[in-house]
């Protein structure tokens, strides 16, 4: 499945930028609504997307994380073995879920927060509206399984939010013991 | 009767990671008839933190005796002591879970839950972590109905001050 008439090459070819880690204080600020035809933020989404695509193992990568406090994230889980839907690589501007159900637990990581994991409980069908960078043009994306958890880390990230926030219990944080 | 059931005892034991902490602690016990009931086991940079009770027919100094070879070289912490079969006290409150993270100081626990306790609440479960310059704290709470909102605001004042995040939220759990 893939979004109509998104081509993300058309981006152009981002830099790779460093990714701030916790308690960095743009992870916990509220990201400001961007313009997605301003040429500065499609320039940025270029930039999630090459800065998630040198970093083995992410799924997701929001604006915040490399220190710019907008509305703005990649996520791509192709091939990912919790995956059902998957829409491929897209980056979306002042995403919001409009629905969410089948909520159910599960653990998750962050490239923000190195050393932790945590079970989160995350809906696993979503309807999420956002925009996409260069077109400006408003999408709404239906999505399930781990695409859906994805982008709910992602859009938490966007509203100054870490999984560390939403965590199921007083025991359900982990040392990390494997890393991608 | 055999007192199984006897007194009710709360064994800690603290030292250095090895293997066979748990076994040797929990070989011990049922050698005496113990029998361990709610505990917590974990690691807390390198040391190895159990926490226990048990009912035993024998009383906590038998019990201390019967522990001693762990503490024998020295590295392992053990204590023993009677803590009645009385029920833990619930509140009744609503079980609610907070979470605060931030740049580590001095006194984030203490401030954070001084404020949960002034506000009638009881902590039930608390974990804390410290990687690299993050500080982390997740606390399972009961509150008072009512409190929650009141105590939401006093929390985001208290995190304001110590330049930490809080986030209070229901611990609802689903009854299936």
């Amino acid at each position: 499945m893939s979004i109509e008439g998104w081509d993300v090459t058309a981006l152009g070819t981002g830099r790779v930028l460093p990714v701030v880690t916790a308690p960095e204080p743009v992870l916990s600020r509220v990201g400001e609504p961007v313009d997605p035809t301003d040429p500065q933020v499609v320039a940025l989404a270029a930039d999630l997307v090459a800065t998630m695509a040198v970093s083995p193992g992410c799924v997701g990568l929001a604006a915040p994380q490399v220190g710019v406090g907008v509305q703005l994230f990649v996520v791509n889980v192709t091939d990912h073995p919790k995956a059902a839907t998957v829409h491929g690589v897209f980056v979306l501007a002042n995403a919001v879920i409009v629905e969410a159900s089948r909520w159910r637990p599960g653990r998750e990581g962050c490239m923000s927060v190195p050393d932790l994991t945590g079970d989160v409980k995350r809906a696993g069908r979503i309807v999420v509206t956002g925009e996409l960078p260069g077109s400006g043009r408003k999408v709404t994306i239906t999505t399930d399984a781990f695409e859906a958890r994805a982008l709910q880390h992602e859009i938490d990230h966007c509203n100054g939010l870490l999984f560390l926030d939403k965590v199921s219990g007083a025991h359900a944080i982990y040392q990390r013991k494997v890393y991608l | 009767m055999t007192d199984v059931h006897g007194a009710e005892l709360a064994v800690t034991v603290i030292g250095p990671d090895r293997t066979g902490i748990v076994a040797d602690v929990a070989e011990a016990l049922a050698t005496l008839g113990a029998n361990l009931t709610d505990s917590t086991m974990t690691r807390l940079r390198g040391h190895f933190a159990m926490t226990l009770i048990c009912t035993a027919p024998a009383s906590a100094t038998e019990v201390e005796h019967a522990l001693l070879p762990l503490s024998a070289d020295g590295q392992l912490l053990v204590t023993v002591r009677d803590v009645g079969g009385d029920e833990a006290a619930h509140n009744g409150g609503l079980p609610y879970l907070l979470s605060v993270h931030g740049a580590d100081r001095l006194g984030i626990v203490a401030a954070v839950t001084r404020v949960v306790a002034e506000a009638g609440g009881n902590v039930t479960d608390l974990s804390t972590r410290l990687v690299g310059p993050l500080y982390l704290l997740v606390a399972e709470v009961d509150l008072p109905e009512g409190v929650p909102g009141e105590l939401a605001k006093r929390l985001a004042h208290v995190a304001e001050e110590l330049g930490v995040e809080v986030n209070l939220r229901p611990a609802g759990a689903d009854v299936l």
